[in-house]
């Protein structure tokens, strides 16, 4: 399921039309992650506040969105482009790889509501490729 | 058996009020043929799958997707026992249909991804949180039966 030159394209167009707005999709997707999938709390125990929209969940959701955007800019060679988070996530946070998935599908998910008139079922199987291949890069380290 | 809070009860009724199934149920059958491609297995019957558009405006995969919009309304109605509402369609799924049902939560996803399309803003944390519920539920009875 490797990204093709049409899912390439396709994700660019439509990065350069969501990247404006990355960190709100951070914040959001990330929030809604943390309420409808709890287990995920608990790699976030030193946070004072997990509330949806709280600061230290907005600051990470741009974190992460920063992540994304390094992803789309390397997408023509993802493990080489995200070597370096892949260790931090393998050998400092040690994310069970379960979890990419699911933050995946939040990210999705508050792409379609923020856009849904371009994240058509074209855009939403190239966006899904891409993240699964992103959450597959950032494997690369763990063993 | 599963414990609703008055805001999940409340929270599913009013997503199934406000949607149009008509619209509904084919946008999500339509994106898990396209985002998911290996479920086409099991529509050998509908006739053109052949890319998105032609899914899209499949007439048969539109009249499926009520179908399917109208099994989850019997869920909304029974939510208190929606294992015991759901067991003929169980067998259905695993005896008749022989559906593999790791395709169920890829089907809910896509009707996630609808709904809150639809809903924009509404579809806040706390409201996807109970839809998510309400999917997870519905999926495990329509497991139930599988052996």
């Amino acid at each position: 399921m490797s990204l093709t030159a049409k899912d390439k394209d396709t994700v660019r167009t439509f990065w350069a039309k969501v990247s404006a707005n990355a960190e709100a999709v951070g914040a959001d997707a990330l929030s809604r992650m943390l309420v409808v999938y709890p287990q995920t709390k608990t790699y976030f125990a030193h946070w004072k506040d997990l509330s949806p929209g709280s600061a230290p969940v907005k600051k990470h959701g741009a974190t992460v969105m920063g992540g994304v955007a390094d992803a789309v800019a390397n997408i023509d060679n993802l493990t080489a482009g995200l070597l370096d988070l892949s260790e931090l996530h393998a050998f400092t946070l040690r994310v069970d790889p379960a979890n990419f998935k699911i933050l995946s599908h939040n990210i999705l998910v508050v792409l379609a509501l923020m856009f849904p008139s371009d994240f058509t079922p074209e855009v939403h199987v190239s966006m899904d490729k891409f993240l699964s291949a992103v959450a597959l890069a950032l494997s690369e380290k763990y063993r | 058996m599963v414990k609703w809070t008055d805001f999940e009860r409340a929270t599913i009724q009013d997503i199934f009020s406000k949607i149009d199934y008509d619209v509904v149920g084919p946008a999500a059958l339509s994106r898990c043929l396209i985002v998911y491609p290996w479920t086409q297995r099991y529509f050998g019957g509908f006739g053109n799958l052949y890319n998105a558009a032609a899914i899209t405006s499949n007439p048969k995969v539109a009249a499926h997707g009520k179908v399917v919009l109208a099994g989850l309304e019997k869920a909304v109605k029974n939510m208190d026992d929606i294992k015991t509402t759901y067991k003929d369609l169980s067998v259905l799924h695993s005896e008749k249909l022989q559906v593999d049902p790791d395709n169920f939560n890829l089907l809910a996803d896509c009707l996630t991804i609808v709904v809150a399309s639809q809903m924009g803003a509404a579809f806040t944390p706390h409201v996807h949180a109970a839809f998510q519920k309400f999917l997870d539920v519905v999926v495990a009875s329509l497991r139930k039966q599988y052996y």
